[in-house]
């Protein structure tokens, strides 16, 4: 049993416990590096299209961290740049093709969204930052917990949005995950005592800059030191 | 030697262009007819929503004219027919809303009488302007059973305009795009009927 803790990679030292907390939490996309501002602030409107949007982006993320790791060797310093755009813009277009054959709910849901990963700068510093570098499996380990960093902060934000704004809570999830998940829709106070500014645009800067200084609060609680936010791993 | 170098960079690049060009061609192949089937599978559920079942027994979604509209651009209008008689035709009517265009779907029977409207696609503000969804509000569904002369011409306003149609409070250019566009497929309905509904046989 502890032998099958010992994977190659890790005997090389590679940490991957320390990946996927840097990639949640220590590290995050969003309230860390503060990248990916302009998907974060546009779909935050309700915890439901945050969830969906990190989601998407949480498999952007791992399929060209992989791809980027795996042909690492060939893609010259040079035309990093231009190879990096085209894998992410390439694997945008497969999950937007996909998504709309294949899981057509949840596409009229997101599909608006999905072509602005593209601009999402947070894959492209983790392709630079971290794939171009290391092997396969780690940069996907990274590439995937980035994503579901990023996932999370994009739920918090719209969670609290929604919240305040509508008074609901991941309302029509059952469209985005299925009808299974209806039970997580929730009202918790009326929409007549919604603040609607939270759902407008200011309400995406509010509450992102609140819950940013919570996250350094905390931090700072458990005697961290504040880092401030290199694009650059120190994993 | 730095010729040969630009050479290896285009090789390279060029290399990835094409495998991953490749690889969308194939994605692309593997979903074009479930896409399609889907984007008609879509407009099968909004013709339906505004164009009653046992109206018909075609296939509207099949049965398409197309109609040059007031604006000079060609409108698709989609025709229910039964036993051959046109009962009732849906086409797609835009409004200029508070964050771009609305686009509706708008069905009339064959008198002119409003079956049903429907919101496509929006961008107005949650929680203000898309109480034009059905989901929302019922505020759209006001409109069945209307036609233009009820209420008279005068009245397809919103309240404010001196209209007889409630704004919602806190939003009333989205209101008035959805009545406006309303009555201008009315008025469409109307000044092409003689062919939407006559030249079935």
């Amino acid at each position: 049993m502890t032998t099958a803790d010992a994977t190659p990679a890790e005997s090389q030292g590679t940490d991957y416990r320390r990946i996927v907390r840097d990639g949640i939490w220590d590290n995050n996309g969003v309230f860390c590096m503060l990248l990916g501002m302009c998907p974060t602030m546009a779909i935050t409107t309700s915890a439901t299209n945050g969830l969906g949007m990190g989601l998407a982006t949480a498999a952007v993320m791992a399929a060209s961290s992989l791809l980027v790791a795996l042909f690492r060797k060939y893609i010259t310093q040079e035309v990093r740049i231009p190879v990096y755009i085209l894998i992410v813009a390439a694997m945008v277009t497969v999950v937007d093709l996909t998504m709309n054959a294949w899981m057509h709910e949840m596409y009229k849901v997101l599909g608006l969204f999905i072509p602005l990963i593209v601009s999402n700068c947070l894959p492209l510093a983790r392709l630079e930052a971290f794939a171009a570098r290391e092997p396969v499996l780690p940069s996907f380990i990274d590439g995937l917990f980035m994503g579901l960093g990023f996932t999370l902060s994009l739920t918090i934000i719209g969670g609290v949005r929604e919240l305040i704004g509508a008074g609901t809570l991941f309302a029509s999830a059952s469209l985005l995950l299925g009808p299974a998940f209806e039970f997580l829709e929730m009202r918790v106070m009326p929409a007549e005592a919604g603040v609607l500014m939270f759902i407008l645009p200011p309400g995406g800067f509010l509450a992102t800059g609140l819950l940013l200084v919570g996250k350094r609060m905390l931090d700072v609680r458990a005697g961290k030191p504040i880092a401030m936010g290199g694009a650059h791993s120190v994993g | 030697m730095t010729s040969a170098r630009l050479l290896t960079h285009s090789f390279v690049l060029g290399a990835f262009c094409l495998g991953f060009g490749a690889l969308l061609a194939f994605t692309h192949a593997m979903t074009a007819g479930d896409i399609m089937l889907r984007s008609t599978e879509d407009r099968q559920n909004s013709l339906g929503q505004v164009i009653p079942a046992a109206l018909h027994d075609n296939s509207p979604v099949a049965d398409v004219v197309t109609v040059t509209g007031a604006d000079g651009r060609p409108v698709s209008v989609f025709r229910a027919t039964r036993a051959g008689q046109v009962t009732a035709v849906a086409f797609e009517i835009t409004g200029s809303g508070y964050a771009g265009p609305i686009r509706l779907m708008l069905g009339v029977d064959a008198g002119g009488k409003i079956l049903g409207v429907r919101a496509l696609q929006h961008k107005e503000t949650p929680g203000l302007g898309d109480k034009i969804e059905p989901a929302k509000s019922d505020w759209i569904t006001r409109f069945t059973g209307l036609s233009l002369g009820a209420p008279p011409v005068e009245a397809w306003k919103v309240k404010k305009d001196g209209g007889q149609f409630d704004q919602f409070s806190g939003a009333t250019i989205t209101p008035r795009g959805v009545v406006g566009a309303i009555r201008g497929g009315l008025a469409f309905f109307a000044a092409h009927r003689d062919r939407l509904v006559g030249d079935s046989k």
